[in-house]
């Protein structure tokens, strides 16, 4: 497979003969599609400004050159619920001609794990084409940061964290859960619009605890730790291949909060409440983003996407292009992004039901 | 002083980035495309941006920056068109313009009414240049001083500037403030997810409702059915009074209104958390206070135009700041264009914290693209202003269909939900009936507007204080009342006081006479019993959730008011000011059309919308449109229907739109753009 994949990306003009070559390779007798002079839809279930939007921008332009017949590829927005709306319209739609693709996220993920009422949509129906991880990064003020003792977080315990929150069925559950398990005591201040708004919050000293994902990390925190006025606290850290937790590859420096957990006392990795947590880590982060086709697509279809997307990372300047725009994280395909779909859209029942009552208990949101 | 070294070279590279030929050539590309973009109400830049996203890639960061800012920076002097001729507010930054704008074309002064608007607007934005060269280098420090009660307090003294708008009867104004309030509520609770006024059973308003529609009902829809119900032209003069130049010399001899507001702009876009949306009526406040005879106001005054356009070209720079520095976008548009940036070149241009030491060339270039775009765009209409202001001599029966077309195609972008069109319709209805009471259409639209930072900070500050008071008092205290905060408490208060003793000089809508007491009653009563019904909504929200403390506050100040008009109405005789109605004298009592049959041609395009789908119910009502109520013949009316329809085709091509679907896109697949 690597040997393929190293050939096939030497040039573009080469490409579409790769791309058969895969299709049948992996799926003996199919013969791809050719999509010249269409345009393919990717439906965003968010508005026009958020992480998504930018990285399917990012990946549009590439996707439109590496699939066969270089197809036009429009990203179109579709915003409501919480990207609840958009993953129903998408649900409803049958496979037709391979020219309409969905992107998914962590906040698409949420809702369908936790339950929510207004999820009519089922991952098991899609077919998953690639997908992008990510991870997070959680910062403290240095004063606070210092009273760490080395990795263990006890210290930290009598103090007073205010939080930006997005939501509490949102990503930010990852994080308030895990300063739950360290013992902390953080107050969640409700009504943040993005991330962007809770580090500007941490800047003004209004909050005293904040996360970023790996990308809004480098570009908005970086600057505020060579300046001294936020110090890491840890990340959520990466999944090998065994799934095991271990330090994120962008910040190896970092411990993770499993290290974490395991030098603080008050703190296990071990039981419901970390299973719990890292069922909810794995399904918002790892595999945080995903391009799916709708139920019912040929293999034919979904190879030739995948051998699209994987066209696209073997470019040669695509460790150089996504580093500032998706950060070193893997871009899956194939079997690999089958099972990081299914790793990031099961949750055991024990897990789900814990975090649901937990979130009735801490923050009174009902979700039945 | 070591500051100031650093920058001077950054600042000579930036011009000689900016002056080079392909560079200006590509910014009045981007200027050009935002001026056609930005004439259509409610798209604006976010469309605009969209559009030039697939060709950012990878493309030379500075001829991507002069395209973008190019058509960033002139949307809000061309959406200027929209809110003079048409009493369409085109986006949020144009919305106090509307106030005095329109009613300037209604008086045959449109020329002169958009070349003030212009003049202002170029003003601003080089105001707003300048201003920023020097302080972008010290934002970062200020900015964070603004910290969630200075926001909350602005928002207050944005919502203080209803004193200056309630209009005759005080009160009135305030419950439409609050009505304003209520409505912005509606949907999901920001707190904890609770639903106000909704149901997930009909998931259409639980994310609220749009600025856009709200916007476009309250303001657009009343002043569209009057005129067209008038059948006349908006201009009520033929001959079109007042060139471009008159305009240019009310903005010179109004300079120094128009200096201050530019720096109001400025400000007010710097804080991350507002941006466009009190900036024109806080200008517009200010405008109004300074005015010794205020009697013009909502007649046609210059200075309510002059204000607030050179507040919201201002605003544009101002709202680089919170985007370059803090990489937080100031508006959706700021949002998009963070995203752009982004694939720009290699990436290397990194919005945020380290924009200012590694890329200070790069960020005074984007300020002074954006002064340059605001000169050529101005220039382009002032020239334009002229001729597009024969529009108001046009009879205005001609206008509607296509105001209607292009309204409801603009609602529809917000939410691509055929209720979108329903919304439009209702909040139409309540501007119609609203307008006829005179009721204070400014104040609804403030309170809409200002709703949710309201409630946002309310909450945040109050649950950051609390913590702040446990760890000690004198930390609390420090917290909510910092400098800034009491000053601004100050000039809210001085203004709250001066707008009340003035407001009832200023009929930002005109005057209305008083006539009969059961139709203003009815409609007193009906508002009542949606406050009181918000009211019961809201406490029904289990009482450890923050989400319903605003909506039943708000509503609970409303309902005192609604029930001193009420006592009010009972006392007073049917002559009193309490009892406005615009069908009992005036042009609209005069007109030749009633209300119901005017709205009926807008309604039957929704519903035909419903069964059809937007482009064969656009055929089909331009048409009988054209033939029945303008009187064309045959030939006539099929051409202007097919005009709209082409027109229409081309723009949602152009922007990669859909089209509302009907029931028969249910049952037949059609093609675009019939499908």
């Amino acid at each position: 497979m690597s040997i393929q994949k190293t050939k096939r990306g030497v040039t573009v003009g080469l490409m579409a003969a790769a791309t058969a070559s895969f299709a049948f390779s992996a799926h003996a007798g199919g013969h791809g599609i050719d999509l010249e002079g269409k345009t393919v839809e990717w439906i965003i279930p968010f508005s026009e400004t958020g992480g998504s939007a930018k990285w399917a921008n990012f990946y549009a332009p590439l996707l439109s050159e590496a699939l066969p017949g270089q197809p036009t590829v429009v990203v179109k927005f579709m915003p409501g619920a919480g990207s609840t709306k958009g993953a129903n319209f998408f649900q409803d739609q049958e496979y037709e001609d391979g020219t309409l693709i969905f992107g998914s996220s962590g906040s698409t993920q949420f809702p369908f794990l936790l339950g929510d009422p207004r999820v009519k949509y089922d991952y098991a129906d899609w077919n998953v084409v690639l997908a992008s991880g990510t991870g997070g990064v959680a910062y403290l003020p240095p004063d606070l940061a210092a009273k760490m003792d080395g990795m263990d977080a006890t210290p930290l315990q009598g103090e007073d964290f205010i939080y930006g929150n997005q939501g509490a069925t949102r990503l930010d559950l990852v994080p308030t859960l895990a300063w739950e398990m360290l013992g902390l005591n953080v107050e969640s201040v409700m009504g943040i619009k993005g991330r962007g708004d809770g580090r500007l919050m941490f800047e003004r000293g209004e909050a005293n605890i904040d996360y970023q994902t790996s990308s809004s990390f480098l570009s908005g925190v970086t600057p505020l730790v060579e300046a001294g006025t936020a110090v890491p606290m840890m990340t959520w850290g990466a999944l090998d291949a065994e799934g095991n937790i271990v330090r994120d590859p962008t910040f190896p420096d970092i411990p993770t909060f499993k290290e974490v957990c395991d030098a603080t006392p008050a703190c296990e990795t071990s039981g419901e409440k970390w299973d719990a947590w890292k069922a909810f880590f794995i399904a918002g982060f790892p595999a945080q983003k995903m391009v799916f086709l709708p139920k019912g697509a040929s293999a034919d279809a979904i190879a030739t996407y995948t051998a699209a997307f994987d066209a696209v990372q073997a470019r040669d300047d695509f460790a150089e292009i996504s580093a500032a725009r998706l950060g070193k994280y893997p871009q899956m395909t194939g079997a690999a992004a089958e099972t990081a779909k299914a790793s990031a859209t099961n949750v055991s029942p024990a897990a789900k039901t814990f975090v649901v009552n937990w979130l009735q208990e801490k923050y009174g949101v009902s979700l039945n | 002083m070591e500051v100031i070294m650093e920058a001077l070279p950054a600042l000579s590279d930036a011009w000689a980035l900016i002056l080079q030929p392909i560079v200006l050539g590509y910014l009045v590309l981007g200027v050009v495309m935002g001026l056609c973009i930005g004439v259509f109400p409610g798209l604006g830049g976010i469309a605009g941006l969209s559009l030039l996203l697939p060709f950012m890639f990878g493309m030379d960061p500075i001829l991507g920056l002069a395209l973008m800012v190019g058509m960033v920076a002139v949307v809000p002097t061309s959406d200027t068109f929209a809110s003079v001729l048409m009493g369409i507010p085109g986006s949020s930054a144009s919305q106090a313009t509307v106030l005095d704008g329109f009613p300037m074309a209604k008086n045959g002064q449109a020329a002169r009414a958009l070349s003030a608007a212009f003049a202002s607007s170029l003003f601003g934005g080089l105001v707003g240049a300048t201003f920023l060269t020097g302080f972008i280098l010290v934002a970062r420090p200020i900015v964070l001083e603004f910290r969630t009660p200075e926001l909350l307090m602005i928002t207050i003294f944005g919502l203080s500037m209803v004193g200056i708008l309630a209009g005759r009867v005080a009160i009135k104004g305030l419950v439409a403030a609050g009505l304003g309030m209520l409505v912005g509520t509606i949907g999901e609770g920001a707190s904890s997810g609770d639903l106000r006024m909704s149901s997930y059973d009909f998931p259409y308003l639980t994310d609220g409702l749009k600025l856009v529609i709200v916007g476009l009902g309250i303001f657009a829809i009343p002043e569209i059915i009057s005129l067209l119900r008038r059948d006349r032209a908006i201009s009520s003069e033929p001959q079109l009074g007042g060139g471009w130049l008159e305009g240019v010399r009310d903005w010179f001899a109004n300079i120094w209104l128009s200096v201050r507001c530019s720096i109001i702009g400025v400000i007010v876009g710097v804080i991350p958390g507002l941006g466009g949306s009190v900036v024109d009526w806080i200008a517009y406040g200010h405008a109004v206070q300074t005015t010794k005879d205020k009697s013009k106001f909502g007649n046609g005054e210059v200075r309510g135009v002059i204000g607030p356009e050179s507040s919201n070209n201002a605003k544009e720079g101002g709202g680089l700041v919170p985007t370059l520095l803090f990489g937080i976008p100031g508006s959706g548009s700021m949002a998009i264009f963070i995203g752009a940036i982004a694939l720009l070149g290699s990436g290397q241009i990194e919005v945020g914290p380290a924009m200012l030491k590694n890329n200070l060339d790069i960020t005074y270039s984007i300020v002074w693209l954006l002064a340059l775009a605001n000169v050529v765009g101005t220039l382009i209409c002032i020239a334009a202003s002229g001729g597009i202001a024969k529009l108001t001599t046009i009879r205005f029966v001609l206008l509607a269909p296509f105001l209607f077309m292009i309204i409801s195609f603009a609602a529809f972008q917000s939410g691509q939900n055929l209720m979108d069109l329903v919304a439009l319709f209702a909040i139409g209805m309540l501007g119609i009936l609203m307008r006829r009471f005179d009721w204070s259409r400014p104040a609804f639209l403030i309170g809409f507007v200002l709703s949710t930072p309201a409630e946002n900070y309310a909450n945040q500050a109050v649950q950051i204080a609390s913590s702040r008071f446990r760890k000690g008092f004198g930390e609390g205290l420090d917290y909510i009342f910092s400098p800034i905060v009491v000053v601004l408490l100050i000039i809210t208060v001085i203004s709250v006081v001066l707008g009340l003793r003035q407001a009832k000089n200023i009929m930002a809508e005109g005057d209305v006479s008083s006539g009969s007491k059961r139709a203003p009653f009815i409609f007193l009563l009906a508002v009542t019993a949606y406050i009181a019904y918000a009211f019961y909504d809201a406490a029904s929200i289990p009482s450890f959730s923050r989400d319903r403390v605003f909506p039943m506050f708000v509503a609970g100040v409303c309902l005192v008011g609604c029930v001193a008009l009420i006592v009010r109405m009972m006392l007073k005789p049917e002559t009193d000011t309490i009892f406005a109605d615009r069908e009992r004298e005036g042009d609209d009592a005069e007109s030749t059309y009633g209300l119901w049959v005017t709205l009926a041609w807008f309604a039957g395009l929704l519903v035909l919308t419903s069964l059809l789908g937007f482009i064969l119910a656009l055929g089909l009502f331009l048409f009988t449109f054209m033939k029945f109520r303008a009187g064309l013949n045959a030939a006539l009316a099929a051409t202007y229907a097919g005009a709209g329809l082409a027109f229409m085709c081309f723009m949602a091509w152009l922007l990669n739109r859909d089209f509302p679907p009907g029931l028969l896109q249910e049952y037949a697949d059609l093609p675009w753009p019939l499908g």
